[in-house]
């Protein structure tokens, strides 16, 4: 037994001064490989007594266990240092730059036109669109404004003919006519889109950008068009109250019509929407007028409803405290970063208007 | 339309102040562009104080003062005033103010070297006193308190603005105006008085209005008055035609605008001794001349409307007057006439002429047929009271009478198109102040338009009146009606806004350009498209519509570049313009980019961007947007305005003709021709038109979920193929030999050079193969590398390396 004992002292003494696997390893096949000293002790039980080989087999075995626990946890050891001393080294400066993050960004016209989109989804809207030629019928002829009206002299009209054929459209609403004319009452529809007059200057951009709204059915009043507005601007400018003022205007394509104002205020140089008691005319709306409606086919007498017009890049310069029309379309980059938004940014209902 | 209260109130008995008119006036449609006094050009000279009074460097007697003028900074200004000093509060006149004395403009000059930036004033110089001796000792008590403010006050009557809408010619004069606000409860109309003037003679000189086809009169009427003195209008008259911001003229000259301005009649008067014999109404023939009053001479058209003498013609009937005829100071005998033109007839003219005047804008619009008379008295009346002289009794001639429009109005409709109801004794009440005559046919009301309202043609009108005087705040806000015909957005739609986010998820910034463009950009991209010019441009570098987004998009590419950005990616969705036509027109994404990949980095290599760069954003937005990778098929063949190259075209399918997509390096004589400045500059483009319409929604094309479990193995193979062969057929020649078993191909090196015959590349491919069924064996594995190497070396001449 003392021999046992001595060898097992030995060797733990050995294995705790040992630092290196591979030694750790030689150690275990000095003891346990097939000629090993603790293997050839077990060989050695055969030859004794019964008596003395219970208690010797008994004595090796704890033995044994001792000393693989011993190497085991001596090679668990060696590996920790050896990897914790590995980790040490590869320790990487991580306050070094990310690879580049490549930023997109949406155009504030674009982000607009979403919102107002999503909004208008809400209460049951579908988009129509239209094109950005159009014809002088459907520009003029067909919104209740004949070629000797007055009213024509508030659009300067870019053609593309001599004739005044074909021209730029001026305002969204040949997209009423146009969708009136395809399909049957009702109709509830918005049409975002460009539109282009032919002045610059500060506040004019020869292009720019209306959304056109219409509702059509059996019983839609002027209270309809109230509520539907009412719930747009709010809803749109993200506040709880809203200061808005319907005032009598006149449009050749709608009757009564109406132009819109909200309540504002400058505070600290910036202006805040829905309070204070200057007025801001945000857009131009009223009852589609009877001779619109038999141009396009639809009863007057059975029908009726109403359209608005509203002006997307002013809105956004409100929401968003965007100063000049005329950068929008300047593609200055710093100003695309600044104003634009995340793609990732969707304006949608359960998501919210915006971030 | 500008007028003034006061003048207002010869029209309209009111207890309303100011603001209470101003409010109700754009309660009822009548918008206030503003209400402010007419400027003066006492109004730039301001109360200041001089913070700090030191010598002029180079002149003793001068001062250099610095004054606070009531803004955020103080102004230098050099002063000889020897009481100027520290803390003294004076008057100062800014660069630009006219000064009283002797009417010099200041302007920002350099006195002995030192930049004085306006003056300080004297009270001689502002004609307040004699005293010149120095500049203006103000009172501290007054003063102090209002540095930055006017020093004049400005005693003129406010004036307000009003924007009339083209519906509505009858508020172009006062009186109009005073109609709708008494119709709205803002006071009473008055009366006219009646007139007491004595009618003497004839009008002697006979008028015609030939009966033509184009005649733009319908009614002439005129009087004769004898023996004026014509002279400067008095006091009164001056400060009304001031308040319209126009200047006085003479008394005739004036009387005929106020009265135009005061009762929307506008007048003519001629000089009558320099007409020849008579007045003819008439229509031009093309080639006649004259000079009008704004000192132009026109050359007319065919059937315009002239009013002529026996020597030609005097004037353009409602638009503008002839210098031939025109009174003057030493008109001793005036003709003046008030008549009716046709609205279309003279929106005609002065179209073609491009005239713009006072009475062709009312004539536009329609002037009351009926307010003939009642121009010629109060205007005769106005210059006997100013100018003496006698009257002739008024002549009217007509080729047409006045019919009056009758309206039957069922007051239902107003409720229907309100949707709130008015009592019928409150709307009758409405109607008749504002000029309708109402009679009652059962719950039908007879209404008979007012002579001065042309817009009001039918019921709707009617409902339009009563809402707009009765209040748009009687309208209910109702809740919005929820209810939904059709989805929202079609697929197009969808597409447009997925595509225009994920190419922006991408690193592209979007923008938006103009829908025109430089023709001389243009037809860089035009290809086979025709140029639409615009007929009227903005300007001559904005001159067509686009036919693709990348002029304007590589216009401005430039400009950043400019603005010293290297790395660069722009894209813009919109209208790329393939005809003239309304729906000519494409959906198309045009991106572009520019500059280095990981500039400066401190890890990875730099490089300048390519063509594959702008190949995966193209096909991974496509993919995102619902596109299946593995029917996309690219080939070579792309728009002139490309690197030939180094370039593709994207299909939807290999059964496609049309390409959705191009892609590539631009063309180096495209970026020679634009002067751009770049490493590297690649685009692409999509056209949304081109891409079919999936005929599934997602939820119908999720198949069975299926997958293998079995090993599966990789093999590489490297080709020597010819330099040409595109890889892309290399991938589908091995894909083709067993669609089931080949579950990728991916290509891994292409090389050419070293070791490379001339012609030839080497493309090395990593091949999984995979079966569904059982973990193939070498046997099975060595059959399927050797059918590939078979087809793709007999398909496409290409021989395996070894």
């Amino acid at each position: 037994m003392s021999d046992i004992k001595k060898i097992k002292d030995d060797y733990i003494d050995k294995l705790n001064a040992e630092n290196n696997v591979d030694k750790v390893n030689n150690i275990k096949s000095e003891l346990f490989g097939k000629n090993g000293i603790i293997s050839n002790e077990f060989k050695k039980l055969g030859s004794i007594s019964v008596e003395e080989r219970k208690k010797l087999a008994s004595d090796l075995n704890n033995v044994k266990d001792e000393l693989q626990n011993k190497i085991s946890i001596k090679i668990q050891e060696i590996e920790t240092k050896e990897i914790n001393l590995k980790l040490e080294k590869e320790k990487i400066d991580v306050t070094l730059p990310e690879r580049d993050i490549e930023i997109g960004k949406i155009h504030p016209v674009s982000q607009v036109i979403d919102e107002i989109s999503s909004i208008f989804s809400e209460i049951g809207f579908s988009v129509e669109e239209g094109p950005d030629v159009e014809n002088e019928y459907n520009n003029f002829t067909a919104l209740n404004t004949p070629d000797n009206h007055p009213a024509r002299d508030m659009h300067d009209t870019f053609y593309l003919d001599n004739n005044k054929e074909l021209l730029l459209r001026t305002h969204t609403s040949p997209v009423q006519v146009r969708t009136m004319l395809k399909g049957k009452p009702p109709f509830k529809i918005i049409a975002p889109g460009r539109t282009y007059r032919s002045d610059s200057d500060q506040t004019h951009a020869p292009m720019f950008h209306q959304v056109e709204g219409l509702h059509i059915d059996k019983n839609i009043n002027m209270g309809h068009l109230k509520g539907c507005l009412n719930y747009f601007i709010k809803e749109f400018f993200e506040v709880d109250k809203i200061k808005m003022r319907f005032r009598p205007s006149h449009f050749p394509f709608t009757e009564p019509s109406a132009e819109v104002d909200i309540g504002y205020e400058i505070k600290n140089g910036k202006i805040v929407i829905g309070e204070g008691d200057k007025w801001l005319e945000i857009l131009g709306c009223g009852m589609v007028h009877p001779n619109v409606l038999k141009n396009v086919k639809v009863n007057p007498s059975k029908y009726q409803g109403y359209a608005f017009g509203i002006g997307i890049d002013r809105l956004g310069m409100l929401k968003y405290g965007i100063n000049d029309l005329r950068a929008f379309f300047e593609t200055d980059y710093r100003w695309l970063s600044h104003f634009g938004f995340d793609p990732l940014d969707v304006p949608s209902n359960y998501r919210g208007l915006s971030r | 339309m500008k007028f003034t209260v006061d003048w207002l109130k010869n029209h309209l008995d009111t207890k309303f102040n100011n603001n209470q008119i101003i409010d109700k006036l754009t309660n009822i449609g009548l918008e206030v562009e503003s209400f402010e006094s007419s400027t003066s050009e006492l109004d730039t000279f301001i109360v200041a104080k001089i913070i700090n009074a030191k010598t002029h460097p180079n002149a003793d007697r001068l001062k250099l003062c610095d004054v606070d003028v009531g803004s955020d900074k103080t102004i230098e200004v050099v002063c000889g005033a020897p009481n100027a000093k520290n803390g003294l509060l004076t008057v100062y006149a800014p660069p630009g103010s006219i000064i009283p004395k002797n009417q010099m403009k200041l302007s920002v000059s350099k006195i002995r070297g030192v930049t004085s930036y306006g003056m300080l004033c004297s009270e001689s110089e502002l004609l307040l006193s004699n005293e010149s001796d120095g500049i203006i000792e103000l009172k501290n008590n007054k003063y102090a308190n209002k540095i930055g403010e006017k020093y004049f006050k400005n005693t003129s009557e406010k004036v307000i603005d009003l924007s009339i809408t083209p519906n509505r010619p009858d508020c172009l004069g006062v009186r109009g105006i005073a109609r709708d606000l008494s119709a709205a409860g803002a006071g009473k109309l008055k009366i006219n008085k009646k007139t007491n003037l004595k009618y003497r003679g004839n009008q002697n000189i006979n008028v015609t209005i030939k009966k033509e086809k184009a005649q733009g009169c319908t009614i002439f009427g005129s009087c004769l008055i004898k023996n004026v003195t014509n002279k400067e209008s008095p006091k009164w008259l001056k400060d009304k035609i001031l308040s319209l911001g126009q200047k006085p003229i003479s008394a005739i000259v004036d009387i005929t605008n106020y009265v135009m301005f005061d009762l929307n009649r506008p007048l003519h008067a001629y000089d009558a001794d320099k007409i020849d014999n008579e007045i003819i109404v008439r229509s031009s023939s093309k080639g006649e001349s004259f000079e009008a009053l704004d000192n132009k001479k026109y050359i007319l058209e065919n059937d315009m409307c002239v009013i002529s003498d026996r020597s030609g013609i005097l004037g353009l009937g409602g638009i503008i007057g002839g210098t031939r005829s025109g009174t003057e100071y030493s008109t001793k005998n005036i003709l003046l006439e008030s008549a009716y033109f046709l609205p279309r007839s003279i929106r005609k003219t002065s179209k073609q002429l491009n005239i713009d005047t006072d009475a062709k804008f009312r004539f536009e619009r329609g002037i009351d047929p009926l307010s003939i008379e009642e121009g010629l008295i109060k205007a005769s009346e106005l210059i006997k009271q100013i100018c003496g002289g006698e009257i002739s009794n008024l002549d009217v001639k007509k080729i047409e009478n006045y019919k009056k429009t009758i309206i039957n109005f069922d007051p239902f409709l107003f409720e229907k198109t309100t949707g709130f109801n008015v009592e019928n004794k409150e709307l009758i009440k409405i109607l008749e102040k504002l000029g309708f005559n109402v009679s009652k046919n059962k719950k039908i009301l007879k209404l008979t338009i007012p002579s001065w309202r042309p817009d009001i043609t039918q019921p709707i009108d009617i409902v339009e009146e009563i809402v707009r005087i009765k209040g748009y705040e009687h309208i209910n806000t109702l809740e919005p009606i929820k209810t939904r015909l059709k989805p929202t957005l079609n697929y197009y739609q969808k597409l447009f806004h997925f595509l225009q986010r994920s190419v922006a998820s991408k690193g592209y910034s979007e923008t938006v350009t103009w829908s025109f463009t430089d023709s001389k950009i243009n037809q860089l991209f035009k290809e086979n498209d025709e140029e639409i010019p615009i007929v009227n441009p903005i300007s001559s570098d904005l001159n067509v519509l686009r036919n693709s987004i990348f002029p304007n998009l590589l216009f401005y590419l430039k400009k950043n570049l400019d603005r010293g950005f290297k790395d660069i990616s722009l894209f813009e969705i919109g209208p790329a313009f393939k005809g003239k036509n309304p729906g000519d027109q494409l959906t198309v994404i045009g991106a572009v980019r520019a500059g280095k990949v990981s500039r400066l980095s401190w890890n990875d290599k730099e490089r300048i961007v390519d063509t594959f760069d702008v190949k995966k954003d193209v096909i991974q937005s496509l993919c995102e947007a619902g596109i299946d990778k593995e029917h996309i098929v690219i080939d070579d063949k792309t728009p002139s305005y490309y690197h030939p190259g180094k370039s593709g075209g994207v299909y939807q399918n290999k059964n496609e003709k049309v390409a959705l997509a191009y892609f590539g390096e631009i063309h180096p004589n495209i970026i020679k021709k634009l002067d751009i400045k770049t490493e590297g500059l690649v685009i692409f483009e999509i056209c949304l038109d081109y891409i079919k319409e999936l005929k599934q929604k997602i939820k119908d094309t999720k198949s069975e979920y299926k997958f293998s479990d079995f090993q599966k193995s990789e093999r590489d193979f490297a080709f020597i193929i010819n330099k040409n062969f595109k890889s892309q057929e290399l991938v589908n020649i091995i894909k083709s030999v067993d669609n089931k078993l080949i579950k990728s191909v991916r290509v891994f090196d292409v090389f050419e050079g070293e070791n490379i015959p001339e012609g030839k590349k080497s493309i090395a491919v990593n091949v999984t193969i995979q079966s569904e069924e059982k973990t193939l064996n070498e046997n099975d594995l060595d059959n399927v590398n050797k059918l590939i190497i078979s087809s793709v070396e007999s398909k496409s001449g290409a021989k395996i390396r070894s």
